[in-house]
C-alpha cells in the first residue's frame, strides 16, 4: 500500500500512508486510538475506498471495492469483534456461504466434506475442538481459531488480525502467538494490530507505527523495543510528562466500603479517594471496574456495602440521587450512554442542568443557549455552532460535550470510565488537563482506564482490579506498567 | 418545521381539490361537522403522540372509549350520578387506566405493544359485559344539555370539540415543546439510557405519557359518547387508536421515539378527516375508505423518507 489517503467529513483519517507486508513475515501495526490503523485495514478489507494512493499485490496494482474482492485476493481479516454465528456449529461457520454441494435438484450441502475439511484446518492450527461443536458453547479463544480456520480454508496469503488478544487470557494469548508463528512459517504474511507492546516485541519482524493518520516510523526486529515504539506512537517521551502533585488536602474524602456488585456479588471492594486526588483504576476488560462505577452512580445499585462522602453515608439507588449528592459518571459508551446523538450540542450540554434554566417548568431558551455557548467555548469544543448535531463532531469533541454537561454542576466525586477511548491525541491531553483541573478544584476523581500510559500519566494512586477483586493499590512512585500488569492478571500485591 | 409545512401543503391541496369538485365541502354544515370530528379525533392523536414520542404505543384507546362511554351512560342513567361528577369520574378512571399501562410498561418492563394489546381486548370485553352487550345512550339527555353541548354545541359557529382541541393542543404544545418536561420526554424517547445517566427519572417520564394519553382519551370518550348518543359496546371506538396513531405518524412522529410535534399531529388529524370527507363527498365508494387512507399514509411517509434521503446525500 503506497500513499494511501482517506478523508472523512471534517477529518483526514489517513494522510499519504504506506505499508508493506511480505510473505512469511509478521508486521505489527501500532498506534494510539484514532491513529488510523483501523481505517487503513478497512481499505485493505474493501470496506472503505481510498481517496488517493495505490495497492499492489505481487507488484500488480489492484482495486478492492468490496469484502469479496479482498477475499479473492487472498486477504483474510480477523476483526476484534469476532464474526461467528453462535447458533451454528463449527464446520458450518467455517464454510458459511460457500458450502460444498451435492448438486442436483435439491443441491444439498455436503456435510461430510465440510466436516472433514474443517477438521483438517483445526488440526493444522493445533486446536482440539469437534467440527460439530456449537460455536455458542465455545470460548472466545476457540471462536477466534474458527475464524483463522476459515481464513485458511479461503487460501489466505495475507492475514490481518485486529487486536486479536484483547479478550484472551494469558495462556490463550501465548497459544495464539504460537499459531501466528506457525502461519508465518507456512508462508502466510500477517499484519498484526495490537496495543500490547509486549506481544508486539515478541512476535513482530517489523513494527510500523502510525500517528495521527500518517506514518510515524518503522522499526526492524533488532531495533524494536518498548520505549522506541511508545516514543514513535506519541511523538515524544511519555515518561517526562507527568508532574508529581501535592498531597490531597483531605484524604478519605470519598470512602467505599465492601461494595458488592451484581456481577461479582461475593467480591467486596473497598477503596478511598481524597479531595483533589485522582485515583486511577486499572485492570483488564471484565475486571469489574465499570460495575463498581455503575453501582456508585446508582445505575445498577450495589447489593451491599456503603459509600461515604465527607463523613456522611450516601444512600444511592438511582442516578438522580447520585447527581443530587454531587456524584457524576462519564460513561465509557459515549454514543449510547453519554450523549443523545440526534441532538444538538446545546441540548446535550444542558440536559443534566435544564431545571436551572427554567422558570415555572418552562425552558428559558436564552439562558440555556448562553450556558451552552459559554461551556463550549470554555472547553474549546470544535463545532460550527451549539446548534450542530453532536453526531457530526469528532470523538474528542463529543467527549467534551459530555464533560460540558457535567461541568455545569457542582461536583464532589467524578468518575471517568475510559475517558479518552477513541479520541485523538490533541483532544486527549486537553481532557487530561480538565481532569487535573477538576481535582485541583477540590473534587475526588476516579479514572477507570485500560490504557496503562494514561493511568500512569494522570493518577496520584492506582487501584488495580482483577476479576472483581481489588488486587492492590499502588502509589504513583511505586507504580510502573509491570507492577500494574502483575496485579491486573491476579498476582496479589501487598496493600499500602 | 419543514415536515409540518409539507403536510400543510398536502392538506391545502386536498381541500382545494375537494372544494372545486364539490362546493358542498365549503358549506357551513359540512365544515362544522368535519371540524367536530377533527376536534374529537385530535384529542386521541395528541395523547398517542406523547406516548409515541417516548418510543411506546397505546393500542387500547378505542376500547377505553367504549368502556368509558358505557360507564358514563350507566352512571348517569342508572345510578343517577350528576353529570359533572360522572364526567369527572370517567376522566379519573381514564387516568387510572393510563397509570396502570405506565406502571406495566415502565416498572414491570412489559413491551408497550403487549400491555396495550391486552388492554384493547380486556376493556372491550369488560365494556360488553358491563353493558350486557346492549347499546347504551343518554336518551334525550335531559338535565345534561350542557354536557351534550360540549360534543354537539358551537362557540361563535365553531364546533365545541374543535375549540376544546385548540385549547388542549395549545397546552400540550407548551408542555411538549417549551417545558423541561417535554425536553425530558424527547430525551427518554431518543435514548433512555443516556437520559437516565443524565439524572432523568425515565420510568416516571414514560409512565406519565401513558397517563396523558389515557386522560385525553377519557375526555374524548365523553365527547364521542354524547355525540353519537348511542354507545354500542362491541363497536364503539373500534379502530380509533389507529386513527390517532396514523395522525401522529403522518404528523412526523417516529415510532422509534424521540421525534414528533403537536402542530404535525393536528395537521395529520385534519388530513385524515378531510380525506374521509372527500371520500364521502366525491362519491368514491365508501367501502374504499380505509384503502384511500392507507394509501395516503403510505405515500406521506414514503415522500418524507425520500426527502430525508435526498437531504442526507446533499
Amino acid at each position: 500500500m503506497r500513499g494511501i489517503t482517506k478523508r472523512f467529513p471534517g477529518v483526514v483519517a489517513l494522510n499519504n500512508v504506506s505499508l508493506e507486508a511480505r510473505p512469511a513475515e509478521v508486521v505489527a501495526l501500532v498506534g494510539e486510538n484514532g491513529a488510523g490503523k483501523s481505517t487503513l485495514m478497512k481499505i485493505l478489507g474493501g470496506i472503505h475506498q481510498p481517496d488517493a494512493g495505490e495497492i499492489r499485490i505481487n507488484g500488480e496494482a489492484v482495486t478492492i471495492h468490496s469484502v469479496n474482492d479482498s477475499m479473492r485476493l487472498g486477504i483474510g481479516f480477523i476483526h476484534q469483534e469476532l464474526n461467528v454465528l453462535p447458533n451454528l456449529d463449527v464446520a458450518a461457520n467455517v464454510f458459511l456461504g460457500r458450502e460444498p454441494r451435492f448438486g442436483g435438484f435439491l443441491n444439498l450441502i455436503d456435510r461430510r466434506r465440510i466436516e472433514a475439511e474443517t477438521e483438517k484446518f483445526l488440526k493444522r492450527l493445533g486446536v482440539d475442538i469437534s467440527p460439530r461443536a456449537q460455536v455458542g458453547d465455545l470460548s472466545i479463544a476457540h471462536r477466534q481459531m474458527i475464524e483463522i480456520a476459515k481464513a485458511l480454508s479461503l487460501d489466505t496469503r495475507l492475514l490481518i488480525m485486529d487486536e486479536p488478544t484483547s479478550s484472551l487470557t494469558l495462556a490463550e494469548t501465548n497459544r495464539l502467538l504460537g499459531v501466528v508463528k506457525d502461519l508465518r512459517s507456512h508462508g502466510v504474511g500477517v499484519i498484526y494490530i495490537s496495543h500490547r507492546l509486549g506481544e508486539v516485541t515478541e512476535i513482530a519482524d517489523r513494527v510500523v507505527v502510525l500517528r495521527d493518520g500518517a506514518n510515524a516510523g518503522m522499526l526492524e526486529r533488532e531495533e524494536t523495543n518498548h520505549d522506541r515504539i511508545v516514543q514513535l506512537m506519541v511523538g515524544r517521551d511519555l515518561r517526562h510528562i507527568h508532574t508529581p502533585k501535592t498531597e490531597s488536602t483531605q484524604p478519605h474524602y470519598f470512602v467505599v466500603e465492601n461494595l458488592r456488585t451484581r456481577r461479582y456479588p461475593d467480591k467486596p471492594v473497598s477503596f478511598d479517594v481524597g479531595r483533589g486526588e485522582i485515583l486511577g483504576v486499572a485492570g483488564l476488560v471484565g475486571a469489574g471496574r465499570t460495575e463498581v462505577a455503575q453501582a456508585l452512580f446508582g445505575v445498577e445499585p450495589a447489593l451491599g456495602g456503603r459509600a461515604m462522602l465527607d463523613g456522611q453515608e450516601l444512600k444511592i439507588s438511582s442516578p438522580q440521587e447520585a447527581i443530587n449528592k454531587g456524584l457524576c459518571l462519564i460513561p465509557e459508551d459515549r454514543r449510547n450512554l453519554g450523549l443523545i446523538m440526534a441532538w444538538t450540542v446545546r441540548e446535550n450540554t444542558t440536559l443534566a442542568t435544564l431545571t436551572s434554566y427554567a422558570r415555572g417548568g418552562l425552558v428559558d431558551f436564552a439562558a440555556e443557549n448562553k450556558a451552552a455557548v459559554e461551556m463550549s467555548s470554555k472547553l474549546r469544543v470544535k463545532t460550527p455552532s451549539v446548534e450542530a448535531q453532536v453526531s457530526q463532531l469528532s470523538g474528542g469533541n463529543q467527549q467534551k460535550v459530555v464533560l460540558a454537561k457535567w461541568l455545569l454542576r457542582k461536583l464532589k466525586v467524578i468518575i471517568f470510565d475510559e475517558p479518552t477511548r477513541g479520541i485523538d491525541i490533541g483532544a486527549k491531553s486537553e481532557i487530561y488537563e480538565l481532569i487535573n483541573q477538576l481535582a485541583a478544584d477540590g473534587a475526588a476523581v476516579i479514572v477507570i482506564s485500560s490504557e496503562l500510559e494514561e493511568i500512569l500519566r494522570i493518577s496520584d494512586r492506582i487501584a488495580v482490579m482483577h476479576e472483581g477483586n481489588l488486587t492492590g493499590v499502588l502509589r504513583r512512585a511505586e507504580a510502573d506498567e509491570e507492577a500494574i500488569m502483575r496485579l491486573a492478571v491476579g498476582n496479589k500485591y501487598r496493600e499500602r | 418545521m419543514k415536515k409540518e409545512l409539507g403536510i400543510f401543503i398536502l392538506l391545502a391541496v386536498l381541500c382545494a381539490i375537494t372544494a372545486i369538485k364539490e362546493p358542498v365541502f365549503l358549506s357551513p354544515v359540512n365544515l362544522q361537522n368535519t371540524g367536530k370530528l377533527i376536534g374529537a379525533y385530535g384529542l386521541l392523536g395528541l395523547g398517542l403522540g406523547a406516548v409515541i414520542i417516548t418510543g411506546g404505543i397505546d393500542l387500547s384507546v378505542g376500547s377505553v372509549l367504549a368502556l368509558l362511554g358505557v360507564l358514563l351512560s350507566i352512571a348517569v342513567k342508572q345510578w343517577g350520578v350528576p353529570g359533572f361528577a360522572a364526567v369527572s369520574l370517567v376522566i379519573a378512571a381514564a387516568a387510572g387506566l393510563g397509570w396502570l399501562h405506565g406502571f406495566l410498561v415502565a416498572r414491570v418492563r412489559i413491551q408497550p405493544f403487549i400491555v396495550t394489546l391486552c388492554g384493547l381486548l380486556f376493556y372491550r370485553g369488560l365494556a360488553r359485559f358491563v353493558a350486557d352487550d346492549e347499546t347504551k345512550g343518554f336518551g334525550d339527555a335531559s338535565g345534561l344539555e350542557w354536557l351534550q353541548s360540549l360534543a354537539t354545541g358551537k362557540l361563535l359557529g365553531i364546533p365545541a370539540p374543535f375549540v376544546l382541541l385548540i385549547v388542549i393542543a395549545a397546552l400540550m404544545w407548551v408542555l411538549i415543546h417549551r417545558s423541561v418536561y417535554g425536553r425530558y420526554l424527547f430525551a427518554v424517547g431518543n435514548n433512555e439510557d443516556a437520559a437516565r445517566y443524565s439524572g432523568i427519572n425515565s420510568k416516571r417520564m414514560i409512565a406519565s405519557a401513558y397517563i396523558i394519553c389515557a386522560t385525553l382519551a377519557g375526555i374524548a370518550a365523553v365527547i364521542f359518547a354524547f355525540d353519537t348518543n348511542s354507545v354500542s359496546p362491541s363497536s364503539h371506538g373500534s379502530f380509533f387508536e389507529l386513527y390517532g396513531i396514523a395522525a401522529a405518524v403522518l404528523g412526523g412522529c417516529s415510532l422509534r421515539g424521540g421525534e414528533g410535534s403537536i402542530v404535525g399531529i393536528l395537521l395529520g388529524t385534519a388530513l385524515l378527516q378531510v380525506l374521509q370527507n372527500l371520500v364521502n363527498l366525491l362519491g368514491i365508494p365508501s367501502s374504499l375508505n380505509f384503502a384511500v387512507m392507507g394509501a395516503v399514509i403510505l405515500i406521506g411517509v414514503l415522500a418524507d423518507q425520500l426527502l430525508k434521503r435526498k437531504k442526507g446525500k446533499a
